[in-house]
């Protein structure tokens, strides 16, 4: 009998202001995460979903100085009584600009590195090593130096690198904005096979909700530090449509389609969020 | 007019990154040059400003092969604006960031200062003009770096990569100021593998492929074509690819924009709707 | 000098004899050239200096890249000549020249086999450079992987360096132009954006390394590991004879320069 997964991040009244700052980046935020979903967060620029993100694995308040309110558990410990090295265990974090973040002289060398903090015995971080590559498909790279490698094989290797970690989260930054769509959807596919593979839980950044769309089951909308929708994805984008498109959130242009084909009382029924869904939906409808 | 005459270009390294290119460029222009990673777009956007000279060809703007003029004296016509705006921003305030190009031109210094409060002002700039342009945020830099390039008037307008992340909003902002431009008489000429922002901006498109032009035409008949679509590692934009869905419903498939697609969806739902209240 | 000339001195990968030596190894190798090389000023000591390398750098395949950086040492070569001309006997320029160029052969050998993360891996090993690390950033392997990460990032700077350039020429500077004092204020907005760069670059990196647990409350493990082999002890033996012999010779006889 299967039980309720467990709750992996609890944020209450979580809040943040960077040094200097004239407002809060991230105020008041109730967030409850269970394991193995896939969340996509998102919201118009400036609207704290990057300081939300920093704060899931100790960035904030670790590398980033400020003023913290509330509260954030993250598999049971306390973000601010915690270094970052040991949230990382549990956190892993790919940042948007791949070449970036990788920066040993071999991809192989690079994916070691995490491992090799946690002082792990040089058979356990050989075998995590190997397991990462094999999950990620980036053996056959290992050999080569980070620089010489496209964008999308930079951001496996990233990912290969947190995996390492063997972590329960991964945050994804707007990991495909310097990707080109082929490889952008590649990437996010991999991440959803790995989630379910892996059994992860997965937090993606990422303006254009049609790229997620297809995996993420649950959106959470910022705005101004504040989150104004948290729900079901099909469902917020049925309910909410016009307050997302108010906030310049990129909906999908199915979606948009489909509202506006419901405002002249054309078609009926909830919005579909993707292509697939879309195209029966409509299908159905003129089927009749 | 830009014209690129069968130009070739090769890599020190000896990689060849441009083949047999023949392009024409004018005032009223809007171009999307898309293309895998490494298909030479950039590339050529360097040979419009003379940062490139062909190997082989030769690239004329306004009559003057890039040859054998300095790229100082093309950059008055031609105006690229890199990706990254921190490739660009060095001054202490937006004000002298904007007016860096004016004064390498020799304008003289009222001329100066009207065109940069102009420019400011026709992108929502003003308020920081005495700012640090380091202090400002990654989307407001980008605007800086544009004014920088736009500051100067020039007919030819090159954008490399202009939407990388923006987020939806900003990027409607872009779109209208495109449009601004090119109907101004200006040519505008963007870099971009954003599917969907040229679904819905409709400029011409050129598909770059090793090299090489495979395709060019308007967006909803270049950017519906799967295989030329695959082989520049971009997805066909949504409605293309719902349409690709519902073509036994008598739906064409070259339809990339979301209110064309809904007109034409429109009518077959009319139809159904007719069906529905006949057989009830 | 142009940028080509630093290729003297790039890492290049691969897998040679001379690549798989230990990095400690090959630094005695560098000692072992420099102090003969250093004590005696003898023509036939330089030449044999120089050509006992270049077997090295055959089997190490760098060859030609070695020869750029001849290239690079040509200005300086001529210069150190003709001072020494002036100063001493033509023979004692030669001489001087050779050590010049026996020397740059050396350095140029080192950089060109060993990357910089067995150059970090070896730093670690050594106790100095630990306690230094230590007092100074408050971790032991910080300072070595402070060195190897910066030798990374050289590549990727200068693809950054070129973008810059390209960049303020598109808004009309002009590099070439102008007396000697305008033509340095022209590298300002080049100079400029590029540290800027690179400070981002360096916190973005920060972020992402401190993502990754670096570095590390408990003693940080290494995946790799440099290991003495027998070629090692060998090579390590030869040039500690080397040395050993120089010194003594030096000590009892007095060599000429011909």
């Amino acid at each position: 009998m299967a039980h309720a997964p467990r709750e992996i991040i609890l944020a209450k009244n979580l809040g943040f202001q960077y040094v200097g700052a004239r407002r809060a980046a991230i105020e008041g935020i109730d967030l409850s995460i269970r394991e193995n979903e896939f969340i996509l967060l998102t919201g118009p620029s400036g609207c704290g979903k990057t300081s939300l993100c920093r704060c899931l694995n100790g960035l904030i308040p670790n590398f980033y100085q400020g003023e913290w309110t509330g509260e954030l558990l993250v598999d049971g410990l306390s973000v601010t009584t915690q270094l970052t090295s040991e949230l990382s265990r549990r956190v892993g974090y790919v940042f948007q600009n791949p070449e970036n973040q990788l920066f040993a002289l071999t991809v192989e060398k690079d994916i070691a590195f995490g491992p090799e903090n946690l002082g792990l015995s040089r058979e356990e971080i050989r075998q995590r090593v190997d397991e990462a590559m094999n999950v990620t498909g980036t053996l056959p790279l290992k050999d080569l130096a980070p620089y010489e490698l496209s964008g999308g094989q930079q951001q496996r290797v990233a990912l290969a690198g947190v995996l390492a970690m063997k972590p329960s989260v991964i945050v994804l930054d707007e990991p495909t904005s310097f990707l080109d769509p082929r490889t952008a959807e590649e990437v996010m596919r991999a991440t959803d096979d790995l989630r379910r593979e892996l059994g992860l839980t997965i937090v993606v950044v990422e303006h254009r909700l049609d790229l997620v769309a297809r995996y993420a089951e649950r959106i959470v909308v910022m705005d101004a530090g504040k989150i104004v929708a948290d729900g079901d994805l099909e469902e917020t984008l049925d309910e909410k449509f016009d307050l997302l498109e108010g906030l310049g959130v990129g909906v999908p242009r199915v979606s948009l389609l489909w509202t506006m084909l419901r405002r002249d009382g054309l078609v009926s029924g909830k919005v579909p969020t993707h292509v697939e869904s879309a195209a029966s939906s409509l299908a159905g409808m003129m089927n009749q | 007019m830009i014209t690129l005459e069968k130009v070739s270009f090769t890599y020190r390294s000896g990689q060849r990154a441009l083949q047999e290119i023949d392009l024409n460029l004018e005032g009223g222009d809007f171009i999307a040059i898309m293309g895998e990673n490494g298909a030479g777009k950039t590339t050529l956007a360097k040979h419009l400003n003379g940062l490139l000279k062909p190997s082989q060809g030769r690239v004329l703007v306004d009559g003057e092969d890039t040859r054998k003029v300095s790229v100082a004296r093309l950059s008055r016509k031609v105006g690229l604006v890199f990706q990254n705006p921190d490739h660009l921003l060095f001054s202490e305030t937006v004000k002298d960031e904007v007016a860096f190009g004016l004064k390498n031109f020799g304008f003289a210094p009222e001329v100066v200062h009207n065109q940069v409060t102009r420019t400011l002002e026709a992108l929502g700039l003003s308020e920081y003009a005495e700012t640090s342009p380091f202090l400002l945020s990654g989307g407001e830099r980008k605007r800086v770096a544009l004014a920088a390039i736009l500051a100067t008037e020039p007919d030819y307008l090159i954008l490399d990569e202009p939407t990388i992340g923006q987020d939806y909003q900003q990027k409607e902002r872009l779109r209208n100021f495109i449009l601004q431009l090119y109907s101004q008489g200006k040519a505008v000429v963007m870099i971009t593998h954003d599917v969907e922002f040229v679904a819905e901006s409709n400029p011409k498109v050129i598909l770059l492929s090793q090299g090489r032009i495979v395709a060019q035409g308007p967006a909803d008949s270049v950017l519906s074509k799967d295989e030329l679509v695959k082989k520049a590692s971009l997805v066909r934009p949504q409605m293309s690819r719902l349409f690709g869905e519902l073509t036994k419903y008598g739906l064409p498939s070259d339809v990339v924009d979301v209110h064309r697609a809904r007109i034409l969806l429109e009518e077959k739902l009319s139809e159904a709707k007719v069906r529905v209240a006949q057989n009830s | 000098m142009s940028l080509r000339t630093l290729e003297g001195f790039k890492f290049s990968t691969l897998k040679t004899p001379v690549h798989l030596l230990d990095p400690r190894t090959k630094f005695l190798l560098v000692i072992a050239v420099l102090v003969p090389a250093l004590l005696f000023a003898n023509i036939y000591v330089m030449i044999a200096l120089l050509l006992s390398q270049v077997p090295l750098l055959f089997v190490g395949k760098v060859a030609r890249r070695w020869a750029l950086s001849l290239r690079a040492g040509v200005f300086l070569s001529a210069l150190i000549f003709v001072v020494n001309l002036f100063t001493g006997s033509y023979l004692s320029a030669i001489a001087l020249t050779l050590r010049f160029l026996v020397l740059l052969t050396s350095f140029s050998l080192f950089f060109m086999t060993t990357s910089p993360d067995d150059l970090g891996l070896a730093l670690d090993r050594i106790g100095a450079v630990r306690w230094l690390s230590r007092r100074w950033l408050g971790y032991p392997n910080a300072l070595s992987f402070t060195f190897t990460t910066a030798v990374r990032l050289v590549p990727t700077l200068a693809v950054d360096a070129q973008t810059v350039v390209d960049a303020q020429r598109s808004r009309g500077l002009e590099l070439d132009k102008g007396n000697l004092l305008k033509r340095v204020r022209n590298y300002i907005p080049i100079l400029i954006p590029l540290l800027l760069i690179a400070i981002r670059r360096s916190l973005e990196l920060a972020e992402a390394l401190e993502s990754r647990g670096f570095p590390g409350k408990e003693g940080r493990t290494s995946l790799f590991q440099l290991k003495l082999r027998p070629v090692d002890y060998s090579i390590i033996a030869v040039s500690l004879a080397i040395i050993g012999i120089s010194f003594w010779v030096y000590f009892h006889y007095k060599i000429p320069v011909l």
